[in-house]
């Protein structure tokens, strides 16, 4: 798979690539969100905060500081994961709906400050003239798209490997515990409250990393990035994806992207993107119980799931 | 009067309306989860339903308003019922994927409308005989607020008797803590659950004929009056009419309160009170007589 996506550049048109990189960037967010929902079970519709957070982050980083990538991402990075701190202490005293209620505000929240502080994001015109990033110190900036596009895969690649890493740890097995039964995860001692808030400072620093990603590829950030849309569809992609599986999560981040930015430019359903996603939410939602990665495939064409 | 109240009594007083105004609508999302676990993230699209339908029907007359009112009414009950049957089948599999299906209505129903109505938001002025303002202890008001806060509160003390005081009320909390003692008394379990779910969505769409004046139709406010009726439910506490009402008295004053004296921090704000009452009462205001 990593080697089909490294050749894309070579067979594909760059606006085909630099849809590739939107899906990667948008796949390290379902992962965010994945890490919350389906690892540890806690629904969360404000992803987009940290997203945004991350984003805004690296183009004031970029615009003022370094235009060195790595930077970009570690600084947006460790910004997101204090910025889900101070919000996600509130969040992961709820679990359900409530939590879904509560980080469902702290994304409008982020939304609306966005949009108001004006001297800090440049309101709803947005950020633009975010110079081109630089991969490693010492390399010329990054100015095609197809190039960019290995900045993008090679993120994308060891934060996944990462992520896969941790869901082998004991710590992943605690929160599965969290997921699947919390009083006895406590009854037998597990500190869970301080678990949970752990692993939602983890998914911050994910997303907030996505964020910054995302300002490499476009160059560009607005409200909208870090709005309720975009914690929707990837509370979406994780669920088509089916709960708790990283593939699965990526497969539904690439599904739901292709639905708006693809199907929803086609001639016959222009500006309909909308439409055509919600009607993805809803036919997802009756045919497919346990996510594309429940869908059974003839033969042994997967190997053992992941988490 | 004098001092600080003088200052701020035509915030207060909006304050109320806009409480009273989110409480009508929130009081159902709340009712409806409380009672029978249904999350409903299309809440907010009931209410932009209804906008439309205030802008689509209002021609300056009352009667233009009645007739809205009972088209909102109309369009609250059926969309209600369709919300119940779709979300029927999905009330094993828990609220991740109720979520998903509400939201995925909200997308389409979103883009209908946009469809429609094209995307500005549409002033929609009050019947001519409600525009204009009135003098109230010394500061000029419009008098359409003034009449909103009467009929809001009139709804309110009609939702709070028929909920929690009438014996319709006590079928509909026995039917939610014991479904099948209820049923085996010979009432049709499905027609409560349907009942209930149909007035809490014509709540909310009634809400937006009456609430047109004040926050208009047009795309995104589906998902301002989501989010602002969730932290009503989330800070008054689930389930309950009281709760409903606490906490939108409270994030009706912090709103507009917030932004005549800090309009820098309103958002904040918003999440600052979210956090005190949920850090002094975690399970909101009022906790549910229903479901603790």
């Amino acid at each position: 798979m990593a080697g089909a996506l490294a050749l894309a550049p070579f067979v594909l048109g760059p606006y085909a690539v630099g849809t590739l990189s939107r899906i990667l960037v948008f796949a390290l967010l379902v992962l965010s969100v994945n890490l919350l929902t389906g690892l540890t079970g806690l629904p969360t519709l404000g992803q987009s905060a940290y997203f945004g957070v991350g984003a805004y982050t690296a183009a004031i980083v970029a615009t003022r500081i370094t235009d060195l990538g790595p930077l970009q991402l570690l600084i947006a990075a460790a910004v997101s994961a204090l910025v889900a701190a101070g919000t996600g202490w509130l969040a992961v005293r709820a679990r359900g709906v409530v939590f879904l209620m509560l980080t469902l505000a702290i994304g409008e929240i982020v939304y609306s400050a966005a949009v108001n502080w004006k001297s800090l994001t440049n309101g709803s015109d947005g950020m633009s003239g975010i110079p081109p990033v630089v991969p490693l110190p010492g390399m010329p900036a990054l100015e095609l798209d197809g190039l960019v596009y290995f900045y993008v895969l090679a993120v994308f690649l060891l934060l996944y490997a990462s992520v896969s890493r941790l869901g082998s740890t004991s710590f992943a097995l605690a929160l599965r515990g969290i997921r699947d039964n919390e009083p006895r995860m406590r009854a037998i001692g597990y500190p869970t409250q301080r678990y949970a808030l752990t692993i939602y400072c983890g998914a911050g620093a994910l997303a907030g990393a996505a964020g910054a990603l995302w300002v490499s590829v476009q160059r560009f950030v607005s409200p909208g990035d870090a709005g309720f849309e975009i914690a929707a569809l990837a509370l979406l992609a994780v669920v088509i994806g089916g709960s708790g599986s990283m593939r699965g999560a990526c497969a539904g981040a690439a599904l739901v992207w292709l639905t708006r930015d693809y199907l929803g430019n086609l001639e016959a359903v222009a500006g309909r993107g909308p439409l055509l996603l919600g009607l993805l939410f809803v036919i997802a939602v009756y045919t497919l119980p346990r996510g594309l990665a429940g869908v059974r495939i003839p033969h042994r064409l997967t190997r053992k799931r992941t988490a | 009067m004098s001092g600080w109240l003088d200052g701020n009594f035509v915030s207060v007083v909006d304050g109320v309306a806009f409480g009273l105004l989110l409480f009508t609508i929130a009081v159902g999302l709340s009712l409806v989860f409380g009672m029978m676990d249904v999350l409903n993230l299309a809440h907010g699209t009931l209410y932009l339903a209804g906008a439309y339908v205030a802008y689509a029907l209002s021609d300056g007359s009352m009667s233009g308003l009645l007739l809205a009112l009972l088209a909102g009414v109309l369009v609250g009950t059926m969309g209600g019922a369709a919300l119940t049957f779709l979300t029927q089948p999905l009330a094993r599999r828990g609220h991740l994927d109720q979520a998903v299906l509400t939201l995925g209505i909200t997308f389409i129903v979103a883009d209908l409308l946009a469809a429609s109505f094209g995307g500005d938001v549409l002033p929609t002025d009050p019947p001519t005989a409600l525009r204009g303002t009135v003098g109230l202890l010394g500061h000029s008001y419009p008098v359409y607020r003034l009449v909103f806060i009467a009929v809001a509160a009139g709804l309110a003390l009609l939702v709070y008797l028929v909920f929690e005081r009438s014996s319709l009320g006590a079928l509909v909390r026995a039917t939610v803590a014991d479904r099948d003692m209820v049923r085996a008394l010979g009432v049709d379990v499905r027609k409560v659950l349907y009942g209930v779910f149909a007035s809490g969505a014509a709540l909310a769409t009634v809400g937006g004929v009456l609430g047109a004046p004040i926050l208009g139709p047009g795309p995104g406010v589906d998902e301002t009056v989501l989010v602002l009726s969730l932290v009503v439910v989330v800070v008054g506490g689930l389930g309950s009419v009281r709760g409903a009402l606490a906490g939108a008295l409270l994030i009706g004053q912090v709103q507009t309160l917030g932004v005549a004296l800090l309009p820098e921090y309103a958002p904040f704000l918003l999440f600052g009170t979210m956090l005190i009452v949920l850090v002094v009462r975690p399970h909101g205001l009022v906790a549910s007589a229903v479901r603790a």
